[in-house]
C-alpha cells in the first residue's frame, strides 16, 4: 500500500530549456525553505519561553511543508524518477541554491528574529506575486504557502518592534543582529540568470517591485521599533549560485547524515 | 445512493487525528471521490497547512476504512490547489469545535494580511466571554493560535481563520 501521498501538480507543456529553468528555480525555492526551516527547528526545546519555542517550531513546520511540495514538484519537472528525499538528502552544498541569509547561525533570539524578519518580508511579497504566475505548479504551492507566510511576517515584525522598542538590553541585541545580518538581505533581490530568464518569460515578477514593497515594510517596522534602516551596506552574495558560507556544510552534515550513512533508509 | 455518495457517507467516520471530534467532511479536507469503471476508488484530499503532519494519517485511515468495507483498490491523492480555507469548515464542524473547547474561526475584522490590523474578537469556548487575549499566533498544532480568557482565566486554543 503506497502511503507516500504526493500532490500531483502536473507539469505543463514546456520546451526542455524552460523546463530546466523552472527546475533550477523550484530547487532554489525548496533549498531556501528547507535550510531556514532546519535552522528554526534547531530552536525546538531551546526557545526562550514555551510560546516562542512553539512559534518557531510551527514556522519551521510550515516551511518544511512548503519544501516538500516544492521538492515533489521539482522531481516531476526533472522527470528522472527521483523523490523529494533524493533531492533533499543527496545533493551537495554547491548544488544548494539558497541565499546566504537563511544559512546564517541562529545566534541569540534577536538574530533569529531578525533573520526571519528579513526573509519573511521577501517571502510574503514573492508568494503573493507567485500565486498568479502562469506556471500552475508554482502558483498552487504559492497560494498555499502565502496564507501561512502572512502569519510568519506578523510574528517576526512584532518581535522586531518588541525588541527594538523594549529594554536597553533587547535594543542592543536587535541592533547587533542588524549589524550582523543586514549585509545578507540584498541577495534576496539580486536576480540570478535563471530568475532573469523566467521573468522575461513572464513566469516570475521583476524583483525590483518586490524590493520596493519590502523596503516600505521594513521602514515602517523599524520606525515603530525605534531602529534605523542601515544605509550603504555592502551586500554579500553567492548562495543563490552555489557559493556558500561555511555554515551550510555543517547544516547538511547533520541534515543528510542518516541518508549518507544508510543509503535508501526509509521510515 | 450513487457509489460515490456511499463512499462519502462511509468517510464521515474518518476523523482528524489531532482534533478527533471533527470528521474529514466537517473539516473540508475531503474534496472529491471518484469510482472508476474498473472499481478503483480515487479519493482526493487537501491539506489544511502545508506541513500538517496529520495528512499521512488521514490518508492511511481513509484507505483502511475503505479496504475494510470491501473496496479492493483505493488511491488517495493529495491536492494543493485550490488551497484550503477555513470557509470549508462546515457549520456543524464549527459547533463541534466549540463544544470540544476550541474556539472556531471567526471572520477577521480587517484584512488578516495587514500587519497592524486589529485583532479579531475570539469568544471563550468555555464561558463564552468576549474578553479574551491573544497569547501567541502559534499553538499546539499549525492550525491553532493560543488565547486566554480574561474572565474565567482559562487558556484555550483558537482555530485560526485561514483565507
Amino acid at each position: 500500500m503506497d502511503l507516500q501521498n504526493k500532490p500531483t501538480q502536473g507539469v505543463q507543456e514546456y520546451s526542455p530549456e524552460l523546463r530546466a529553468l523552472l527546475l533550477d528555480y523550484t530547487l532554489q525555492l525548496a533549498d531556501t525553505s528547507l535550510i531556514l526551516g532546519h535552522r528554526l527547528s534547531e530552536w525546538c526545546g531551546h526557545g526562550p519561553i514555551l510560546e516562542q519555542d512553539l512559534a518557531m517550531a510551527n514556522i519551521a513546520l510550515d516551511l518544511i511543508g512548503e519544501t516538500r511540495s516544492l521538492f515533489q514538484y521539482a522531481a516531476e519537472l526533472e522527470g528522472k524518477g527521483h523523490t523529494e528525499d533524493d533531492l533533499a538528502y543527496l545533493r551537495d552544498a554547491v548544488e544548494y541554491k539558497n541565499p546566504l541569509l537563511v544559512e546564517q547561525p541562529n545566534g541569540d533570539f534577536a538574530d533569529t528574529v531578525l533573520r526571519q524578519f528579513l526573509f519573511d518580508g521577501f517571502h510574503f511579497q514573492l508568494l503573493q506575486q507567485l500565486q498568479n504566475t502562469s506556471d500552475k505548479g508554482l502558483a498552487g504551492i504559492a497560494a498555499k504557502s502565502f496564507k501561512e507566510a502572512s502569519y510568519h511576517l506578523k510574528w517576526s515584525s512584532e518581535w522586531v518592534i518588541r525588541l527594538g522598542d523594549g529594554t536597553p538590553e533587547s535594543k542592543s541585541r536587535i541592533q547587533k543582529a542588524i549589524d550582523n545580518l543586514w549585509m545578507y538581505s540584498g541577495e534576496l533581490f539580486m536576480m540570478t540568470d535563471t530568475e532573469k530568464q523566467l521573468a522575461q518569460q513572464g513566469i516570475l515578477p521583476d524583483y525590483a517591485g518586490l524590493k520596493e514593497q519590502w523596503d516600505a515594510h521594513v521602514a515602517k517596522v523599524f520606525a515603530e521599533a525605534t531602529l534605523e534602516v542601515p544605509q550603504n551596506v555592502f551586500m554579500q552574495k553567492g548562495g543563490k549560485t552555489g557559493r556558500h558560507s561555511e555554515h551550510l556544510g555543517y547544516i547538511l552534515t547533520e541534515l543528510q547524515y542518516l541518508q549518507r550513512s544508510y543509503p535508501g533508509l526509509e521510515w | 445512493m450513487t457509489p460515490e455518495e456511499k463512499i462519502w457517507k462511509l468517510l464521515e467516520e474518518v476523523t482528524d487525528p489531532e482534533i478527533p471530534v471533527l470528521s474529514i467532511l466537517d473539516l473540508g479536507v475531503l474534496r472529491k471521490v471518484q469510482v472508476q469503471e474498473d472499481g478503483k476508488v480515487v479519493v482526493t484530499i487537501t491539506p489544511t497547512y502545508s506541513g500538517c503532519p496529520a495528512m499521512n494519517t488521514i490518508a492511511t485511515d481513509i484507505k483502511i476504512k475503505l479496504l475494510s468495507e470491501g473496496y479492493k483498490d483505493v488511491k488517495v491523492d493529495l491536492q494543493l490547489s485550490p488551497a484550503w480555507t477555513t470557509d470549508w469548515l462546515t457549520p456543524e464542524g464549527k459547533q463541534k469545535l466549540e463544544d470540544y473547547g476550541i474556539a472556531p474561526p471567526v471572520e477577521p475584522n480587517g484584512d488578516i494580511h495587514a500587519l497592524f490590523g486589529r485583532d479579531t474578537v475570539v469568544r471563550c469556548p468555555l464561558c463564552k466571554s468576549e474578553n479574551t487575549k491573544l497569547i501567541s499566533q502559534f499553538s499546539s498544532t499549525s492550525c491553532k493560535a493560543h488565547y486566554q480568557c480574561l474572565d474565567c482565566l482559562e487558556p484555550f486554543d483558537y482555530f485560526k481563520c485561514l483565507k
